[in-house]
């Protein structure tokens, strides 16, 4: 997987093209729909770092999108836009903090452990915005105003039209491939998949694990964190079921359906998912239950994700076939 | 406070951590034993209290409601752990989450199609249903005294079965030494069968008791599953005994949170939940190797 | 890998029969809708919670507006109405993507909703950006007729403020003094509080203790213990649904009703009387309706909405009802044209409706003027006692409408 070959690249290209022209094509509202989409992306790419490559389940990834959300909202005046320049950061940052304390906690646990424990933690800080009185408790808080660039009084971006938002969205989703992929690739990114395939041989060849996957759990709560804001952005309103883990369920149901060992993987799986609602809520009264049994379906018939659909038509690669489930060995107790 | 409000405090305390144990028990028994965590839990338990309203609404008798919900649940695990869980056995954590969340999406629309999505009352037996005087203004309810007897008795009856019979050997030894225990013979397809309808039983059990102190809503199974997860980390994995001290802990504190610290009382399970992991990672009584 | 049960992994053979049928789906869903002609029917989004803990309210709501369109022939003012429902789920975090479905992809007219005060909110924004005509059949958050008011909101039911101010009277004069309340912590729950607390002390009344509950918790055993202790003269809450029951019923079986009566927001007893059953016996509330309202409107309304649905009509039966009255008036004072919109919001804002509950006004911020009741339950039904205020108007303090 080290090189991307030539037809990998310009089917990457061709896709940016698409999403480039889109906006161009759809109404407004669809727009919006793809805005949101791809912000649920890259909520979904961000995770994966930490489940995909790290081999951790966490259940608590909603939270740092969520607290990003709960940062712009808190930041930004009554009656002004919130400037990107100075609460992005903010919000960022604040995610990426939560995420390392959080982090330092439950990564001392394996397991199941990690999977109840992160459960926990995630309704820790859902429960914080949702009982107390400062940020609107559980009615949420609004957003009036969406935040803007402007240097010197102009106004340079106004997230307020939704196309300048779309392509605000997308300049960072290209950013956040890019970043992504080049973490997996690196050193770093080399021995946290280490870790995850075989960790008593990467702990005996002298990987920092701990330090390691706290690195990458930061990192994604971060990237959590962008995506948050711009959610938060793009809806004007903020509520805490944005951080619940029925939320951060949802996310790991994208990275699933597409795919634990890509980056952009989860991309597709949040854009079928999203696709696959829409379509569902259309026509169906009783759409969770059809959702419902899908994802049982996905998980039992495809535990790949939607690729094995791909290679099952354009037949399989021997590279991915070996990819076929990968983490069985380390089920039992770990 | 007075002595006598802080006794009734502490009642309050014990009978709402009496229930909670039920549940966590059943949730910490299939992790412990399978080896599956089921995020499906608190749906069970959900699907419990409406099957007891449904139940005493057709029959008109609670008990009959207690035994004929039990006995569905535990069919219904049967079936779901031949149908779709044993696929999970071998099957990495992630498949386990997803797959027990799609669960819950489709036992909440197939709850939604039988009872609808109403809010309903049951009553609890005539027998139980009168109050004790215990201030010059204050009664307590007895069905709430007998809640805590009978989780008592499940309680005392769960170690038995673990610790005395030869089912629980057999659990025991597969949560110790599953090789071994398989190359020394014993089939565990039954046995894992048996244990998680057993696990959804005690869900639904819990749901049934509290269904006529408590009320019969769509959502109530989504806040008793965080609690029993608590409960479960608090106490250690696949420990009985840790979920009864974890249940406990739980009642203390959110009884006595509510009254001392209004506005923080729901955070401050997750902060004992963080001490206690800091000071034992692997809960109060599980193993420390893990 | 285990692969004996009855399910296993996709062949490929299996998958390829699957994607013809899958593609059909896709393929069939309106990616794009079709333009608005003229006079075309007027699109009314109904935006309300038909799944979830209120979706018998989003239900009874949607029944009493289309039972009052059926009444005026499928039309208002003379235009022929089409609808389209959006499940809001009362979920506050899908609501701004929910309306903006209603909005940009159906090119809803009019939006009708919705009972969650959180999710009403986020339309409200939503309709104030889109200048879309708004219609509020139940949630009372009070910003939404204070500092977030607009032209283009109107509400048929009630401010949180409104409804639990009498209150304060009607326990002062009572011969009251020490009151404890209890309700969830949320806006709903300290708007009603604050509203009855701001008029009883200023009747003399004191607040001996403000008790909370995370919403939408229902474990009220240490909170009841607490007020056992503290022997108030009485106690006012407001919850609802599902909590609505249960305090009730907690209440009652510590025992307290015998001694410490229980006073609330109507919403305590209104929807849940049925299961709170012997508890609710002799609960006060003061709500904008009671079950025994003996006008004519009231009776006609009840007989056919019965004939309709089957179902007895309640308050928020009437306030669907209601929210289709006013905007017929709109329309009738527009002959249909709904592009004449300052008119129509001018002819609506001056509306005189007859309505099941009484008589039924608007003030300046779109917020009903109408009388609360105080209510007894007795014989399972909320019935009346007095009118605790003739013609309550809600403040709209922070509403700034030009």
């Amino acid at each position: 997987m080290s090189m991307p070959n030539l037809r990998v690249r310009l089917f990457g290209i061709a896709c940016l093209a698409i999403a480039i022209a889109l906006p161009f094509y759809v109404s407004t509202y669809y727009t919006q729909f793809f805005a949101k989409a791809l912000i649920m992306g890259m909520l979904a790419m961000s995770l994966n770092l930490v489940v995909g490559h790290g081999g951790l389940v966490s259940l608590c990834h909603a939270a740092f999108f969520g607290l990003a959300g709960y940062v712009l909202a808190l930041l930004s005046p009554r009656y002004d836009a919130a400037s990107l320049l100075t609460t992005l950061p903010v919000a960022i940052l604040c995610s990426g903090t939560a995420a390392l304390l959080i982090g330092a906690l439950v990564l001392r646990t394996r397991g199941v452990y990690f999977i109840m424990v992160t459960l926990a933690f995630g309704e820790m800080l859902f429960f914080f915005f949702h009982d107390t009185k400062f940020a609107g408790g559980s009615d949420g808080i609004s957003i009036n105003i969406r935040p803007e660039i402007a240097v010197a009084g102009r106004q340079l971006l106004d997230l307020d039209k939704t196309m300048t938002f779309y392509f605000v969205v997308l300049g960072f989703l290209v950013g956040v491939i890019a970043l992504l992929t080049m973490v997996v690739r690196s050193p770093f990114g080399r021995a946290l998949a280490a870790a995850r395939d075989n960790e008593r041989r990467a702990r005996s060849l002298g990987f920092p694990i701990f330090r390691l996957r706290l690195t990458a759990f930061t990192l994604s709560g971060a990237l959590a964190g962008l995506a948050g804001y711009l959610a938060a952005a793009q809806f004007g309103f903020v509520a805490p079921q944005m951080l619940g883990w029925h939320q951060s369920a949802t996310i790991l149901v994208m990275v699933l359906i597409g795919g634990l060992r890509s980056v952009t993987g989860p991309l597709v799986g949040a854009l079928v998912l999203i696709g696959m609602e829409e379509v569902l809520k259309a026509h169906l009264d009783n759409w969770k239950l059809v959702e419902g049994l899908i994802i049982i379906g996905i998980v039992i018939l495809l535990p790949n994700g939607v690729r094995q659909i791909w290679s099952m038509v354009f037949g399989a690669s021997p590279q991915r076939a070996a990819e076929i489930k990968p983490a069985a060995a380390e089920a039992r107790h770990a | 406070m007075d002595f006598i409000t802080l006794g009734v405090q502490l009642l309050n305390a014990v009978q709402y951590g009496a229930v909670l144990f039920l549940v966590a028990s059943g949730l910490t028994l299939v992790f412990g034993i399978l080896g599956v965590i089921n995020l499906a839990h608190g749906a069970f338990y959900m699907l419990g209290a409406y099957l007891a309203y449904w139940i005493t609404l057709m029959t008109g008798s609670f008990v009959v409601a207690l035994l004929g919900g039990v006995l569905v649940a535990f069919v219904v695990g049967i079936l779901l752990e031949t149908v779709f869980v044993r696929l999970l056995y071998g099957r990495d954590h992630l498949a386990q989450v997803l797959l027990s969340f799609g669960l819950i999406l489709v036992i909440d629309e197939i709850r939604q199609v039988l009872f609808g999505k109403d809010v309903h009352a049951v009553a609890p037996p005539a027998w139980l249903s009168g109050s004790i005087q215990l201030t010059d203004n204050l009664s307590y309810p007895v069905y709430r005294l007998a809640i805590c007897v009978f989780c008592l008795m499940a309680a005392l009856a769960i170690f038995f079965v673990i610790a005395r019979t030869k089912i629980g050997m057999i659990v025991r030894a597969g949560s110790e030494n599953r090789e071994m225990a398989r190359v020394l013979g014993i089939k565990f397809d039954r046995v894992n069968r048996y244990v998680f309808a057993a696990g959804i039983a005690l869900a639904a059990l819990g749901g049934i008791l509290i269904a006529p102190i408590s009320t019969v809503f769509p959502g109530m199974g989504d806040g008793m599953l965080i609690l029993s997860f608590v409960v479960v980390v608090l106490g250690g994995i696949g420990s009985v005994g840790g979920a009864a001290v974890g249940a406990l802990l739980i009642g203390l504190t959110d009884t006595f949170g509510k009254v001392f610290f209004p506005s923080v009382s729901s955070i401050l399970i997750y902060v004992l939940m963080a001490v206690v992991l800091l000071w034992r990672p692997s809960g109060i009584l599980g193993r420390q190797d893990a | 890998m285990t692969t004996k049960g009855l399910l296993r992994p996709l062949t490929r053979r299996a998958m390829l029969s699957g994607t013809a049928g899958a593609a059909t789906f896709i393929a069939t869903s309106p990616l794009h809708s079709p333009a608005i002609a003229q006079n075309a029917p007027l699109k009314v989004g109904m935006m309300l919670p038909y799944t979830g803990t209120y979706a018998k309210l989003g239900q009874f709501i949607d029944d009493g507006f289309r039972l009052y369109v059926e009444q005026k022939g499928g039309k208002l003012g003379g235009r022929d109405i089409a609808f389209v429902q959006v499940d809001d789920e009362s979920k506050p975090e899908a609501a701004t993507d929910n309306m903006n479905r209603l909005v940009g992809r159906e090119k809803a007219d009019v939006v009708v909703g919705t009972v969650h005060s959180g999710v009403a909110m986020a339309m409200v924004k939503v309709a104030r950006d889109t200048k879309t005509l708004l219609i509020i059949p139940n949630a009372g958050a009070n910003d939404a007729t204070g500092p977030a008011c607009a032209p283009n909101i109107f509400r048929t039911s009630f401010s949180n403020w409104q409804s639990t101010y009498p209150m304060g009277k009607v326990m002062a004069d009572a011969g009251i003094k020490n009151v404890v309340t209890i309700t969830w912590r949320y806006t709903a729950g300290a708007e009603m509080i604050g509203a009855f607390a701001e008029n009883f002390t200023k009747n003399g009344g004191k607040i001996v203790a403000d008790l909370t509950v995370p919403f939408p918790e229902v474990e009220f055993q240490a909170l009841i213990t607490q007020i056992a202790q503290l022997k108030p003269d009485a106690v006012f809450s407001f919850f609802a649904g599902g909590g609505a029951v249960k305090f009730v019923k907690d209440y009652a079986a510590a025992g307290l009703n015998k001694t410490i009566p229980l006073y609330g927001a109507g919403f305590l007893t209104d929807g849940t009387i049925e299961a709170q059953g012997e508890a609710a016996k002799g609960i006060r509330t003061t709500l904008h309706y009671a079950d025994n309202l003996d006008n004519p409107a009231n009776l006609a309304f009840l007989k056919a909405f019965k004939a309709k649905t089957g179902k007895d009509g309640d308050i928020y039966a009437v306030q669907g009802y209601d929210g289709a009255a006013l905007l017929d008036i709109g329309l009738t004072a527009v002959g249909g044209d709904f592009t004449a919109r300052d008119k129509m919001i001018a002819a609506m804002g001056a509306a005189k409706i007859d309505s099941p509950r009484g008589p039924l006004s608007f003030n300046k911020a779109h917020n009903p003027i109408q009388n609360i009741y105080l209510r007894e339950v007795r014989n399972g039904r909320n019935e009346m006692i007095s009118v605790a205020q003739a013609d309550v108007d809600d403040p709209a303090r922070g509403c700034k409408m030009t």
